[in-house]
C-alpha cells in the first residue's frame, strides 16, 4: 500500500534516498540543498537509515568522499548547489571518468556573481560535459521517483556512471506537494543490492585512476562516451520498469498537447508546470501551441527530440542560463545544433529568463509566444536570443 | 622502541614488495624508497588513496602499475577525503553484513604539496572527523613533479624554480617551512610521527604504530629528492641522515599528545653540514645560514621541552 503525503520536496527526496538504503552520504551545506541533507542526517541519527553520514569540510571533499566510498562498492549519495558544484567541479569529472555510480541531487541555483541563492540553471550547465547521466525533474513526485530510479540506472553494470538529478532550488526544494511514497515492496522489487563492477578491497589488488598517457587518453575518452551513449537504453528500459510498478511513465522528451501544434515551447525542470498552464490558456484562445519538456539532458535524446518537433514550425527554447559571448542560451544552442540536419527544421527562438529566481509567469510565457509569433522584436529570429524582461 | 631492533632486525622486515620495482622515479629517489618501506610495514591488508604527484605519476602509467595492493588516485588535493570515503564505505558495508570483517588499513598519501598546500583542507577535515585512517606525507620540500616549484614546505633559503634569483631578489625562500606535524598534533589526533627512509627500521615501526592506532594517525616522512635538492643521486640516504643529525628534521612521535624524541641524546651537528652539500642552498648568505641555524635550534629545543628532556 502506498501513501500520498503532503510533504516538502526536499524531505521527500531524502526519504527516497533513505528507501534506497544508501550506505554513505557525504555533503557540505549550501542553500537551497540543505533540507535534503539535514533530513538524511536526522534519519541516520534516529536509526531509520543505516548509513555513514559524513559532514565534510567542503564540496570538493563531499565528492571526493563519495568517490572513495563508491569505489569500495558502497551505495553513495551526495547533494549540492551552485557554488558548491563549482567547488567540486574537478571531482565531478573524475567520478564520471572513474565510472563510479554515485547519485547526486543538484538543487539548481544560479552561479555567482553577483551572489545569489535563487534558482536557475547556470550551475548545471557548468558540468554539462562531465560525462555523467543528467536529468531534470518537474515536480515533487518526479523528484521522489527519480531519487530511487537514479541508483538503479547508475549501478547497472552496463552503465556504472554517476547520475545527477536536477531539481530547481526553492521552486521544488522548498515547496510542499502531495507525493506518493513508494511501498517498501516496490523498492525491494525495483532496486537490487549494488554489485559493483570493481571494488577497492584488500582481497584484490586493483589500480584505479591510473595515469593516461597520450597513447591511451583518446581511447579512454571514447570508451567513456560510448558508455554514456549506451546508458540511454538502460535509462529507457528502467523508466518502463518503474512505470510498470508505479503507474508513472517517464520519457526523455515529455510532450504536452503537442498534437498538430505549430509552435512548441521547450523547457527544463519545474518551468514545465507553468508552461503547461500557458499552453492550456493559449489553446483555449485557439492558438496552435504545445510544450516539450526536456527531461533527459545527458545522454542527449537526439532521436526523441527530432520525433517530437516533427511538423512544428517554431520552437521557443527557454534558457535559464547564459553562455556569455556564445550563440544563444546553452539549451537553445544545443537544440539548434540537434535540429540542423532536419529537412524542414523549425525556426528556433530563444529566451533567456528566470535568472536567479526571477518569476516567469503565465503572462510572461504568453508574451514570449506573442513576440515569437509576430516577430515584434527584431532580435527574435533564428540564431539570435533575447534576455526576456531585462530592464535596459 | 629502537632497542629490540638489534643487528638482526632487518631480517624481520617483510620481504614481500607491495610497491614493486619498475616504476619510473628518478635515480636515488628517497621518496620511492619511503613508499616501498611503508608498503612493507603495512602488508597486504591496505587500501591506498594517493594524491596526484611524483609517486602517482611514476607508478601508474596505464597499462602499468607498481602497486600490489588496492590503490586509488583521483585528484591532487583530496587524498585524505577520498581515504575517509573508503573508510566510511567499508565500515558501512561491514556493518550491514555485505562485506566480511577484515582488518584493513586505510592509507591516504600525498607529497608536501598535496598535504601542506592544496590538500591541507581535506586533510584537516578528515583528521578532525576522526576517521579510522592514517595519512602519510612524503615531504620532498617542493613541487618536484611539476619541476621544483616552491611549496609551503620549502625550507628557508632553498632555491626553487619559482623562487628564482633576480635583479632585486637573491632567489631564496624567505619563509620558514610550515610545521605540518605540529599542526596535526593540534588536531588532537592519537598518533603523529616524523620519519625518514635513512632510518628504515624506525620508519617501519612508526608506520605500523600509526596503522594500529584507532582513529586518525599522521606520519610525516622527509623524502630526499636528489633532482630537486641538487645532490648526487647516491647521496640521498646520507643527506637524510644529516637532516636528522643536524636537527633540521627531528625524529619524534606524539602519542595521545605526549611527545617522545626518537633519539634522546643527539649531539646536534651544525646545520651548515646539511646545507652545504645541497645545490638548492648554494651561495646562501651567511646571515641566512645563521637564521636557519637559529630556527633549527629553537625548534629542536622546543621539542626537547615538550618531550620533558629539557
Amino acid at each position: 500500500m502506498t501513501k500520498r503525503v503532503g510533504v516538502e520536496v526536499s524531505i521527500a527526496a531524502a526519504e527516497a534516498v533513505g528507501m534506497a538504503d544508501v550506505d554513505v552520504v557525504s555533503a557540505y551545506p549550501i542553500t537551497p540543498q540543505t533540507h535534503i541533507v539535514e533530513h538524511l542526517s536526522e534519519m541516520v541519527a534516529d536509526g531509520h537509515l543505516d548509513a555513514e553520514f559524513i559532514p565534510v569540510e567542503s564540496e570538493h571533499s563531499a565528492m571526493s568522499v563519495a568517490c572513495g566510498s563508491s569505489a569500495t562498492g558502497a551505495r553513495t549519495f551526495t547533494c549540492t548547489s551552485s557554488q558548491g558544484l563549482a567547488v567540486m567541479n574537478e571531482v565531478v569529472f573524475l567520478a564520471a571518468s572513474l565510472r563510479l555510480p554515485i547519485v547526486m541531487a543538484l538543487a539548481n541555483r544560479s552561479l555567482s556573481g553577483p551572489l545569489s541563492i535563487w534558482n536557475d540553471h547556470s550551475d548545471v550547465m557548468s558540468i554539462r560535459d562531465c560525462g555523467a547521466i543528467q536529468i531534470f525533474t518537474e515536480n515533487g513526485q518526479d523528484v521522489f521517483d527519480h531519487m530511487i530510479y537514479a541508483f538503479k540506472v547508475a549501478e547497472n553494470p552496463k552503465v556504472s556512471l554517476p547520475f545527477i538529478v536536477n531539481l530547481d532550488g526553492f521552486l521544488l526544494t522548498h515547496v510542499i506537494e502531495p507525493i506518493e511514497y513508494w511501498d517498501k515492496e516496490w523498492v525491494k522489487q525495483f532496486l537490487p543490492e549494488l554489485e559493483p563492477v570493481n571494488r577497492l578491497h584488500p582481497d584484490k589488488a586493483i589500480t584505479m585512476g591510473a595515469l593516461g598517457m597520450p597513447n591511451i587518453f583518446t581511447e579512454a575518452k571514447r570508451a567513456h562516451e560510448q558508455a554514456l551513449l549506451d546508458a540511454k537504453s538502460v535509462v529507457l528500459d528502467t523508466w518502463k520498469e518503474m512505470g510498470d510498478i508505479t503507474g508513472r511513465y517517464y520519457h526523455p522528451v515529455e510532450e504536452y498537447k503537442t498534437e498538430g501544434a505549430e509552435t512548441l515551447f521547450l523547457t527544463l525542470g519545474s518551468f514545465g508546470e507553468i508552461a503547461s498552464l500557458t499552453v492550456d490558456e493559449l489553446q483555449e484562445q485557439g492558438e496552435s501551441v504545445g510544450l516539450l519538456k526536456l527531461r533527459l539532458w545527458r545522454p542527449f535524446p537526439q532521436e526523441e527530440l527530432l520525433e517530437a518537433v516533427k511538423g512544428a514550425k517554431q520552437v521557443i527554447v527557454i534558457d535559464r542560463a547564459v553562455t556569455f559571448g556564445g550563440v544563444g542560451g546553452p539549451v537553445a544552442a544545443e537544440i539548434r545544433s540537434a535540429l540542423y540536419h532536419m529537412e524542414e527544421s523549425p525556426v528556433i527562438t530563444n529566451y533567456i529568463c528566470g535568472l536567479a529566481g526571477r518569476d516567469v509567469t503565465r503572462k510572461d510565457f504568453a508574451k514570449m509566444y506573442e513576440m515569437s509569433k509576430s516577430r515584434e522584436n527584431d532580435s527574435v529570429k533564428q540564431s539570435e536570443y533575447v534576455f526576456y524582461g531585462v530592464r535596459e | 622502541m629502537m632497542e629490540p631492533l638489534n643487528v638482526y632486525a632487518s631480517r624481520l622486515v617483510n620481504s614481500k614488495e607491495f610497491f614493486v620495482s619498475g616504476h619510473k622515479s628518478c635515480q636515488g629517489c628517497a621518496e620511492a624508497l619511503a613508499v616501498r618501506l611503508v608498503g612493507k610495514a603495512l602488508g597486504e591488508n591496505v587500501i591506498v588513496s594517493c594524491a596526484t604527484g611524483c609517486m602517482e605519476v611514476v607508478s601508474s602509467a596505464f597499462p602499468h602499475t607498481s602497486w600490489d595492493v588496492p590503490w586509488f588516485h583521483t585528484a591532487f588535493g583530496n587524498a585524505a577525503a577520498v581515504a575517509s570515503g573508503t573508510e566510511a564505505g567499508i565500515k558501512a558495508q561491514v556493518r550491514k553484513g555485505r562485506l566480511p570483517e577484515k582488518e584493513t588499513v586505510i592509507l591516504g598519501m600525498a607529497g608536501d604539496g598535496g598535504t601542506t598546500d592544496i590538500g591541507f583542507q581535506a586533510l584537516s577535515g578528515a583528521m578532525e572527523r576522526g576517521h579510522n585512517m592514517m595519512f602519510v606525507c612524503y615531504d620532498n620540500e617542493a613541487y618536484m613533479n611539476t619541476g621544483i616549484q616552491r611549496s609551503s614546505a620549502t625550507p628557508l633559503g632553498a632555491r626553487t624554480t619559482t623562487t628564482p634569483a633576480g635583479k632585486i631578489n637573491p632567489g631564496e625562500e624567505f619563509t620558514i617551512k610550515k610545521n605540518m606535524p605540529e599542526i596535526m598534533v593540534s588536531h588532537n589526533i592519537p598518533y603523529v610521527a616524523t620519519a625518514c627512509p635513512s632510518y628504515p627500521l624506525d620508519l617501519i615501526e612508526k608506520v605500523q604504530k600509526a596503522a594500529k592506532t584507532k582513529g586518525p594517525a599522521y606520519v610525516h616522512i622527509l623524502s630526499v629528492c636528489p633532482t630537486g635538492w641538487r645532490i648526487p643521486s647516491e647521496k640521498a640516504i646520507w643527506i637524510g641522515r644529516l637532516a636528522i643529525e643536524t636537527g633540521v628534521f627531528p625524529l619524534f612521535e606524539v602519542v595521545n599528545g605526549r611527545y617522545k624524541m626518537t633519539f634522546k641524546d643527539l649531539e646536534l651537528r651544525p646545520v651548515e653540514e646539511y646545507l652545504k652539500p645541497q645545490g638548492r642552498f648554494r651561495g646562501l648568505a651567511p646571515e641566512m645560514m645563521e637564521k636557519f641555524q637559529e630556527q633549527v635550534t629553537d625548534n629542536y629545543n622546543d621539542l626537547l621541552k615538550k618531550s620533558g628532556l629539557k
